[in-house]
């Protein structure tokens, strides 16, 4: 899918979570209000950004995302209170292992946007998508004889994010 | 009746599941009685051949160690596959690539750039190995690496996964008295794709360290500091891998002072066992400053190592991008 | 009528070192090649990992001699952070060491090396292992042989915290010291291992010594080869495995260099080859001058009889005596008989035992100060042992968070590549002549291979000794003539 025929341009794969009570209404309200986003972006709908598991992450990319999105209420309006200061940890986390795996910082964002931002959610999908097609493919999938490939995407889209585990430290 | 037929090999491996084999003592002396061993390279002459010519599925029990670093260890992988009914992936080299397994942060050039340019190398004229090499008197040849080091589940269908580096010679004692005891009907074994010789909770559980589920605001290092006897590491700030780590080994590093590294893999359910640890580690940080957080985590000097030390040929990246692009 | 010999430990196609023989036309020996199939990759992947982790991660090289790994890396991250590590600290790391080493050495003798020598090189095929050796002996021996590795992992683990792997040894010390209940075992294990080593010579004299047939095997030209020798000692120039400056002598047995660690590049070098994964380790100043012998060629051993060799004695008394003896016996210094080294071995199994109670003995073991704080920015830094097998040498550098830049291994075995390629190549010249093989050849060869105890556990995999060899004889147009092996039943 992140193949491209050199005379077709690059169309990123992005796969996005989104938490369901800030960012996925934000997308939604874009939709509604016809603020056009890149049709790139895959969007994948979480109870709340803390629930995000970095697997969902690791297998997007190793399915054949070209970059992925996270996206959750702006600080201090998460509906489980403080949970995505967690996604907020991870994602810090995250990128910088992803950074060491040889994924450039920039196929990974965070955005926070509550219900009432649907342009803006629109306009940073729209910079993402611009941002990734500008570092290219990332054809992990193929080039690492993944047989995760192609039923992954879908796993992760069509999915239940498993509960979110219990972090005993 | 004849006795069931056991084998046991070594791919890329260190030698050490061997060793910790022989280090159950006494019970190889049950595995003598009740198997004939019929391939076992440390143990005994390595019937190559007559492997070839065993029919399939003749072998009752293989313990498989070491990863799939070129094309014999899948070679060997394949022939054992055929001719064995159980297929058991022994050690963490076989079961998620291990430490060899960092190797998939670099790609084989990169690997051998390293080797032969060393500071000792003397390399005039750079060379570098070649599979097949012309000398006077004839051609050469020797195995070529794969891109990536594979587990032996990437190569094959594996029945039970054995982890630890190596696993830890009570378990192989306890597997070895359970295959018999199923062998001789008294024991049921258990469904394919089961982890054995090991428990099904984390270092963590068997940890007698405590834990008061404290936040910490740094990470250190194991030099920099005494840490406190009774306390988890991890809470004192020094990156411990227990959280995400299967019991089986009575969290023998912890217990001596020395963070658990993961050894003995994945905990039961986890997928991605670096996914989890940045889960665990994040939820551990004191801080929900971005900048702050940043810094915390410089504390962490090699994020990708310490999550994926054991684990990366197995993990769902499988390794870095230069390998294979 | 050129032919081709492919002498394959455990078959070619599971990678455990390949030797292949070319004939000439008149059938004799024109060259022969001792492949290395495999490499793994340490130098490169241990870049940006931290230097405290090399221990627990290069120890991974080799399951035989994980100790000697942990121990040169904790002592290159000690030198990277210009941390001294305390007396009991030294002490600690020290004794697990000795107890590890008499471990490997009982292995290697009783288990592979024995059968030749106890049971007889010319026993049947199937007498020729520790079964036969055992029956030779007797049950009481293999029991003790037993009871020694027990108590040697007992030791390592008490100390390392792990039997295979240790995990202990951290720069500036170690994780833990150990109790006054733990020393008082140890010590009594230890006064066991110096029995059971002073036994073991006495075995080796008994059966070995007093059999012509036997000393004249040493003794033989077949199995002869003048080098340099290489090994480590302390300021009295005697045998050291965990610390000291590393001492080469000429094939007259002069010293030729004493070196401190971190020189070690100013003397040796690698040479390397298209056709192997492995390199070749020779001293520098000499130069590389292909598989050759004497003081022109700069090609060096370092096994337990060259680090006698390199010596001028040991520091415990009942070793020292039995030093003196074997170099009574074989008329001076230095010993290039290869077979010797099994005898080395056995005089280095007492040291190590005597050194064991030595230190299980000294009042500062029990000291809860057995580690000190870097405080140090870390640079680079060279740490040294020697492993069973010869020279261990780490080296790291950092950048100045103590993560790995670059690294630089030179791996026990590896010392001994060109030394056991020309070994095998004489015996293969001894063995065949005029396109006649002897039948002899596989023993011999092996028996050459087996004197320095190689472990390609450290280049790969293969347990030491442990290769059953086959040679196949063939035409140069593969048609195979015929096939050798050894250990056929
Ligand atoms: S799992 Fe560990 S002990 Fe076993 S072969 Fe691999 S590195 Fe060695
Ligand atoms: S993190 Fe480490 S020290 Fe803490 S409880 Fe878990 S295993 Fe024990
Ligand atoms: S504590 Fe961790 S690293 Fe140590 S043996 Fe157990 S699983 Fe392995
Ligand atoms: S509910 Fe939106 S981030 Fe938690």
């Amino acid at each position: 899918m992140a193949d491209t025929p050199e005379n077709k341009p690059f169309e990123p794969v992005i796969i996005g979570f989104t938490c369901n009570w800030c960012s996925y209404r934000a997308a939604d309200m874009a939709g509604t209000a016809r603020m056009k986003y890149a049709p790139n972006v895959r969007l994948t709908r979480l109870m709340c950004s803390g629930r995000l598991d970095p697997t969902f992450v690791f297998k997007a990319f190793a399915g054949g995302a070209d970059g992925v999105l996270v996206s959750g209420c702006h600080p201090g309006d998460c509906h489980y209170i403080n949970q995505n200061y967690k996604a907020m940890r991870r994602f810090h986390l995250m990128k910088r292992v992803l950074v060491q795996m040889g994924i450039e910082p920039g196929r990974l964002k965070l955005l926070w946007a509550s219900a009432a931002e649907g342009a803006i959610f629109a306009r940073e999908i729209n910079k993402f998508v611009e941002e990734v097609r500008a570092l290219g493919p990332l054809h992990w999938n193929t080039n690492h004889g993944s047989q995760i490939a192609d039923h992954v995407l879908l796993s992760v889209v069509n999915g239940q994010p498993s509960d979110e585990m219990e972090v005993k430290a | 009746m004849s006795k069931p037929k056991f084998a046991m090999y070594w791919a890329a491996s260190c030698g050490g599941c061997e060793i910790a084999v022989l280090n159950i003592h006494e019970k190889i002396l049950d595995v003598d009685a009740n198997f004939e061993v019929v391939f076992w390279p440390v143990a005994m002459d390595a019937k190559y051949k007559d492997v070839e010519e065993m029919e399939d599925d003749s072998i009752t029990l293989c313990l498989f160690n070491g990863g799939m670093r070129n094309d014999e260890n899948e070679h060997v992988a394949k022939l054992l596959r055929r001719k064995s009914r159980i297929m058991v992936a022994f050690g963490s080299c076989a079961c998620e690539g291990c430490i060899p397994g960092l190797g998939n942060f670099s790609n084989i050039n990169q690997i051998l750039d390293t080797a032969f340019t060393t500071n000792s190398t003397d390399n005039p004229q750079n060379l570098r190995p070649k599979t097949s090499y012309d000398v006077p008197e004839g051609t050469l040849t020797i195995p070529t690496m794969n891109p990536m080091l594979k587990t032996l589940d990437q190569v094959v269908d594996v029945d039970y996964y054995m982890p630890g580096c190596p696993p830890e010679s009570h378990q192989i004692a306890a597997v070895v008295e359970l295959v018999i005891a199923a062998l001789q009907g008294t024991a049921q074994l258990p469904p394919k794709g089961a982890t054995i010789g090991a428990g099904n909770s984390t270092v963590c559980d068997e940890c007698t360290r405590k834990r008061n589920v404290k936040q910490i605001k740094e990470f250190t290092r194991i030099q920099f500091v005494t840490p406190d006897p009774e306390i988890c590491l991890l809470e004192q700030g020094i990156p411990c891998n227990g959280i995400a780590t299967r019991s089986g080994c009575n969290a023998r590093c912890p217990s001596v002072g020395a963070q658990c590294i993961g050894c003995y893999g994945p905990a039961e359910g986890v997928v991605d066992y670096g996914a989890r640890m940045i889960s665990a580690f994040a939820s551990v940080i004191d801080s929900e400053k971005p900048e702050e957080i940043d810094q915390i985590l410089d504390g962490l000097v090699d994020p990708a190592g310490q999550f994926y030390r054991f684990n990366l040929a197995g993990s769902l990246l499988r390794g870095g991008r230069s390998n294979g692009s | 009528m050129a032919q081709r010999i492919t002498i394959d430990p455990i078959t070619r196609l599971e990678g455990h070192g390949k030797i292949e023989i070319f004939l000439d036309d008149q059938g004799d020996v024109a060259n022969t090649y001792f492949q290395i199939p495999e490499l793994r990759g340490f130098e490169r992947f241990v870049v940006g990992r931290p230097v405290e982790e090399m221990a627990l991660i290069t120890n991974r090289i080799c399951g035989v001699c994980p100790e000697a790994h942990h121990m040169a890396a904790a002592k290159a991250a000690d030198a990277v952070y210009k941390v001294e590590v305390p007396y009991t600290g030294r002490l600690l790391r020290e004794l697990l060491y000795m107890a590890f080493f008499a471990t490997d050495h009982t292995t290697h003798f009783y288990a592979l090396a024995g059968p030749d020598f106890i049971v007889g090189p010319d026993a049947p095929v199937a007498d020729r292992n520790i079964l036969g050796v055992i029956h030779k002996v007797g049950l009481e021996i293999g029991g003790k042989v037993i009871q020694m590795r027990k108590y040697g992992h007992q030791v390592v683990e008490m100390i390392g915290g792990r039997k295979v792997h240790p995990c202990t040894s951290i720069p500036g010390g170690l994780t833990k010291g150990i109790t006054e209940e733990q020393r008082e075992e140890i010590e009594k294990m230890g006064r066991w291992a110096i029995e059971f080593a002073q036994f073991s010579l006495q075995a080796f004299t008994d059966i070995v010594l007093i059999n012509k047939t036997y000393l004249d095997l040493i003794l033989g030209d077949i199995y002869t080869h003048k080098t340099y020798y290489m090994g480590m000692v302390d300021e009295n120039n005697q045998v050291n495995f965990y610390d000291g400056k590393v001492r080469v002598v000429d094939p007259d047995g002069k010293e030729f260099i004493k070196y401190s660690p971190n020189e070690y590049t100013q003397h040796i070098a690698e040479h390397v080859e298209p056709w192997t994964y492995l390199k070749f380790p020779y001293l520098k100043n000499i130069g590389w001058k292909g598989f050759v012998d004497g003081k022109d060629s700069g090609v060096y051993c370092a096994t337990p009889l060259s680090r006698l060799n390199a010596a001028d004695g040991l520091a415990t008394p009942r070793a020292q005596e039995e030093y003196e003896k074997m170099y009574q016996t074989l008329d001076g210094k230095p010993v290039h008989q290869r077979l010797a080294t099994h005898w080395a071995r056995l005089i280095e199994l007492l040291y190590a035992a005597e050194r064991w109670v030595e230190l299980a003995t000294d009042p500062e073991i029990t000291s809860p100060d057995y580690r000190a704080i870097p405080t140090a920015t870390p640079t680079e830094g060279v740490g040294i042992v020697e492993a069973p097998r010869g020279t261990l040498t780490h080296h790291y550098w950092t950048d100045e968070r103590g993560v790995v830049t670059k690294a630089n291994l030179i791996v026990g075995t590896t010392n001994n590549y060109a030394p056991i390629t020309m070994s095998i190549k004489k015996a293969a010249t001894n063995l065949i002549k005029k396109g006649h093989v002897n039948e002899g050849l596989l023993n011999m060869v092996e028996m050459a291979f087996r004197a320095y105890d190689p472990c390609f556990g450290c280049a790969t995999h293969a347990l030491p000794g442990q290769m059953p060899l086959e040679i196949t004889l063939r035409t140069p147009d593969g048609e195979v003539l015929d096939v050798f092996k050894q250990f056929v039943d």
